[in-house]
C-alpha cells in the first residue's frame, strides 16, 4: 500500500471495493481503483454506501476501520492461496479483480464462514444504500437523482413529499373465486 | 395507586399493545378494572408516519427485525404493535388447520377450539376493526396480475378480506412505515382509543424484562425505559405490581420474558420458548416479461404499459387458496398471496434467475434490481413443523440490539425439518408453475442463506393446548403452574395457519377475555365481561354472550 497515503484512505478504498462488489457501478473517474467498473451507471458507492455505513444509526460506524483491516487480511490470504500478485500500491482487497473480490465476498458471506454475520451486515447496508438511500431523506434523494432509486424507476412523490397512486387497479375480475369461499370472504 | 413501599399498583398489567394486548386492555378497562399497558416501542400516529427510507424515520422506529440462527423475525415495535406495521390482510384460518397434529402425534389445538367455535370470536374482531371484503376494483395492479396469472394456470384467486378503509387509501405502498392517511384500521383506531376512554393507560418505550411473584399471589413487573431514538440505551426503569399480568409482547418476546423470569418465578412449562413456528413462510420473486403480460393475460394499465407497477399498491390484495384443501396430507397445504415489500427488505434476499455468479448480490443482481417495477412478490404460508427453539435470553429485551433501531441479534434457533422443507419446495414449484407458464416471468425463491428463513408472522412460542407436555398455556390462555399470568398474543397460537394470522390471534384474544375477566374477579378485581365493539356495535357481542353460560 502506498505509504504516502493515510491508513484511513486505504480503509475507505477497501470499504468502497466491498460495497462495489455488492452493487457494482461504473468508475467515478478514469483511475478509480475502488470501483471496478463492472456495471454501467452508479452502484452502491455512488449511491452513498460509505455515508450510510458511517451513519451512527447503523450501529457499526465505529467498527468500519477494523472491518476494512480484516477484509484486507482476508484479501491478502486469498491472493496468497491463489498465487496472485496484486498491485502492492493498493489495499489488498482493492488490488483484486472484480471476479476475485466477488469470490472472496461470496465466501465471507457464505453460511459456513465464522465471520459471516459481520460481512452480511456490511453487505446489507451496502445494498440499502443503493436501493433505499437510507442515509438520506427519500424526498431529497429523489430530488438529487439518487442512482439506485433512479435505476429502480422509483416514481417521484407529489408536491407535498408524499406518494399517491390514483391509478392502481385493472378494475375488473381477473380470476374465478375459490368455490369454498365463505360469506366473510375467507377460506372455508 | 401505590403500595406502602411506593411501588405502583394496578389490577391488570398488560405487556405489549398489539392485538393481544389491546383487546385485553379494552375489555378489562371497559369492564371496570384498572389497566396499565407497557409498550416497548414508541407511540406514533398518522402525522408521525413517514414516506421516508432514512434510518430513524418511522419505519425503523416501529419495526423490530431480529436475526436468529436459521430464522429472522420481523415484528411491530410500537403502540398498536403489528397492526401498525402490517398489511391488514385478515382471512380466517381454514377449518383443517384446527385439526393439525404437527410433530406431536395428536391434535395440537385444544379440544375446545375449532373453526366453528372460533367463528363467533372472528365475528367480534371483524365487527370491531372492522374487516371488510375487497372487490376487484380494490385490487391493485400487482394483485390483479397475480389473479390473472392464476386464472391462466387454471387456478382460482380471491381478493382477501382486509382491515383497510378503501376510501382513504392512496395505494402509496408505504404501509409498513405506518399509514399516513389513516386508511389502515390499526388498533390506533378501535380497541386502543376505546381502552383509553375507559381509563386504561399506555406507556410507550417501556420494555418489560421479567416478572416476580408477590406474597399476595400477584406479580411484580420489572421494566426498563428505552431511549426514544437509540433503543440500545436504557434511560430508566422500575416496577409495578398487578393482580393479573397479560403477556402480549409478541411471539419473539413473550417467551423471552418468561425465560428470564424463571429463576425467580419458578419452573416454566416445557413449551415456553419451544414449538416456535414461522407460519411456514416463504417468498418468491417473479420478474415479469411485460410483453407476455400483455399478450398472455391481456392486461394494460391506463398508460398502456402492461404492468411495471411494483411500487403501486397496498400489500397483499389477492390470494390463491387452491391448496387449502383439508383432504390433502399435513405439510402439503398452503396459500399463495401476492405481496409487496419495499426496497431494502424486499430486494436483498431476492435471487437472480439463472445466475452464473452470486445469486443475491453482484452484477447480475443489479440487473434484476433495475427491473424492479416489473417484480411481483409471491408469499407462501405453509405448514411448518414448530421447530423453533429459543436459547438463553439476552441481557435485556428480546435481542442484543445492533443498530440504534430495528436490527438486533436474537436467541431463536430454527433448523427446518424435512416436512417444512418439503412444504416450501412444493410452494416454490407451484409459484413457478403459475408465474413461469408460457414465459410470463422468471421466478426464484428468496435465499435462506443470508439471514436464515424469515417470518413476518412469528407464532406458537408459548402456545395453548390440552397436553401439558407440549403446550405452555391451558385453553384459557393461563400459563401452566403460574396462575394469574395469561398470554394472548401470537405466541399462544399452536402452529402455522396457512394464512395471515392477525385475525386468528385477535379472535383467540377475544375468546380468552371472558375467562380472564373471571380469573380477575376471583382475585378480587371488580370487573365484568360484556363490552360492545369499540364503536358501540353490539351484534357480535350479543352473539357470543349466550356462549358464556358455562362461565
Amino acid at each position: 500500500m502506498r505509504p504516502d497515503l493515510p491508513h484511513q484512505t486505504h480503509q475507505t478504498l477497501t470499504l468502497e471495493a466491498f460495497a462495489d462488489t455488492i452493487v457494482p457501478g461504473e468508475k467515478r473517474f478514469p483511475d478509480d481503483v475502488a470501483v471496478a467498473g463492472a456495471s454501467s451507471g452508479g452502484g452502491a458507492v455512488a449511491a452513498g454506501a460509505l455515508e450510510l455505513l458511517g451513519d451512527p444509526a447503523t450501529g457499526i460506524a465505529t467498527e468500519l476501520g477494523a472491518f476494512a483491516d480484516l477484509l484486507n487480511e482476508h484479501a491478502r490470504a486469498y491472493a496468497a492461496e491463489r498465487g496472485l500478485t496484486p498491485d502492492p500500491e493498493l489495499p489488498p482487497l482493492v488490488g483484486l479483480s472484480f471476479a476475485d473480490r466477488t469470490e472472496l465476498i461470496a465466501n465471507l458471506t457464505s453460511p459456513s464462514h465464522p465471520e459471516r454475520e459481520i460481512w452480511i451486515l456490511v453487505a446489507l447496508f451496502s445494498n440499502m444504500a443503493f436501493d433505499t438511500g437510507a442515509h438520506l431523506h427519500t424526498v431529497d434523494a429523489m430530488a438529487a437523482g439518487h442512482p439506485g432509486l433512479a435505476a429502480m424507476g422509483f416514481s417521484r412523490p407529489d408536491a407535498d413529499g408524499l406518494w399517491r397512486f390514483p391509478e392502481y387497479s385493472y378494475g375488473r375480475p381477473l380470476a374465478d373465486l375459490h368455490p369454498g369461499t365463505t360469506s366473510s370472504g375467507s377460506p372455508a | 395507586m401505590t403500595n406502602s413501599n411506593g411501588t405502583e399498583r394496578v389490577d391488570v398489567l398488560v405487556v405489549g399493545s398489539g392485538f393481544g394486548g389491546a383487546i385485553a386492555a379494552y375489555h378489562l378497562a371497559a369492564g371496570g378494572a384498572s389497566v396499565l399497558v407497557l409498550e416497548r416501542g414508541p407511540w406514533l400516529e398518522g402525522e408521525d408516519f413517514d414516506h421516508d427510507f432514512k434510518l430513524g424515520a418511522s419505519y425503523t422506529r416501529i419495526f423490530d427485525f431480529v436475526v436468529g440462527d436459521g430464522m429472522s423475525l420481523l415484528g411491530g415495535n410500537c403502540v398498536g404493535g403489528g397492526s401498525v406495521v402490517y398489511f391488514a390482510a385478515m382471512p380466517r384460518a381454514p377449518r383443517f388447520v384446527f385439526d393439525r397434529q404437527g410433530s406431536i402425534g395428536r391434535r395440537m389445538w385444544p379440544a375446545s377450539v375449532t373453526r366453528d367455535t372460533l367463528d363467533p370470536w372472528y365475528d367480534r374482531v371483524t365487527e370491531s376493526l372492522p374487516v371488510t371484503r375487497q372487490d376487484w376494483n380494490d385490487v391493485t395492479y400487482s394483485g390483479g396480475l397475480f389473479a390473472a396469472a392464476c386464472a391462466h394456470a387454471g387456478r382460482t384467486a380471491n381478493p382477501v378480506p382486509v382491515a383497510i378503509d378503501g376510501s382513504k387509501c392512496t395505494n402509496c405502498n408505504w404501509m409498513m412505515a405506518g399509514c399516513k392517511f389513516d386508511a389502515k384500521r390499526s388498533l390506533l383506531f378501535n380497541y386502543l382509543p376505546a381502552a383509553i376512554a375507559h381509563g386504561a393507560r399506555i406507556r410507550p418505550m417501556h420494555e418489560v424484562q421479567k416478572l416476580t411473584r408477590n406474597a399476595d399471589g400477584g406479580y411484580r413487573v420489572h421494566y426498563n425505559v428505552i431511549d426514544d431514538s437509540d433503543y440500545r440505551i436504557t434511560v430508566g426503569g422500575g416496577t409495578i405490581d398487578a393482580k393479573i399480568v397479560i403477556l402480549a409482547a409478541g411471539a419473539g418476546a413473550t417467551p423471552v420474558i418468561l425465560q428470564r423470569s424463571e429463576p425467580e418465578l419458578g419452573k416454566m412449562p416445557h413449551a415456553v420458548g419451544r414449538y416456535f413456528s414461522g407460519n411456514g413462510e416463504r417468498l418468491n420473486t417473479a420478474i415479469l416479461d411485460e410483453d407476455r403480460v400483455r399478450d398472455l393475460l391481456g392486461l394494460a394499465k391506463s398508460d398502456g404499459v402492461p404492468y411495471a407497477a411494483s411500487q403501486i399498491g397496498k400489500g397483499p390484495c389477492v390470494a390463491s387458496w387452491d391448496r387449502l384443501d383439508g383432504s390433502r396430507p399435513e405439510y402439503t397445504r398452503y396459500s399463495l398471496e401476492q405481496l409487496y415489500f419495499p426496497p431494502g427488505f424486499g430486494t436483498i434476499l431476492a435471487q437472480v434467475p439463472g445466475a452464473t455468479g452470486p445469486t443475491w448480490f453482484g452484477a447480475e443482481k443489479k440487473e434484476i434490481v433495475r427491473r424492479w417495477q416489473s417484480w411481483l412478490t409471491i408469499f407462501a404460508m405453509t405448514e411448518d413443523d414448530n421447530e423453533g427453539v429459543f436459547g438463553p435470553p439476552p441481557a435485556t429485551g428480546n435481542a442484543m440490539r445492533i443498530s440504534q433501531q430495528m436490527l438486533g441479534r436474537g436467541p431463536i434457533r430454527y433448523d427446518p425439518t424435512p416436512n417444512t422443507l418439503r412444504g416450501w419446495a412444493m410452494a416454490d414449484a407451484d409459484v413457478k408453475d403459475i408465474m413461469e407458464r408460457d414465459g410470463l416471468s422468471r421466478v426464484m425463491p428468496w435465499t435462506n442463506d443470508v439471514v436464515g428463513a424469515y417470518t413476518v408472522h412469528p407464532l406458537a412460542s408459548c402456545r395453548i393446548g390440552d397436553d401439558p407436555a407440549t403446550s405452555a398455556l391451558d385453553d384459557r390462555h393461563e400459563l401452566r403452574g403460574h396462575p394469574g399470568i395469561f398470554v394472548t398474543d401470537g405466541s399462544a397460537v399452536p402452529g402455522a395457519l396457512t394464512v395471515n394470522p392477525a385475525l386468528t390471534i385477535a379472535a383467540l384474544a377475544e375468546r380468552a377475555m371472558p375467562g380472564i375477566v373471571a380469573a380477575a374477579r376471583a382475585r378480587g378485581v371488580n370487573v365484568v365481561y360484556g363490552a360492545p365493539a369499540p364503536d358501540g356495535a353490539t351484534s357480535a357481542r350479543n352473539a357470543v354472550l349466550p356462549l358464556l353460560v358455562r362461565d
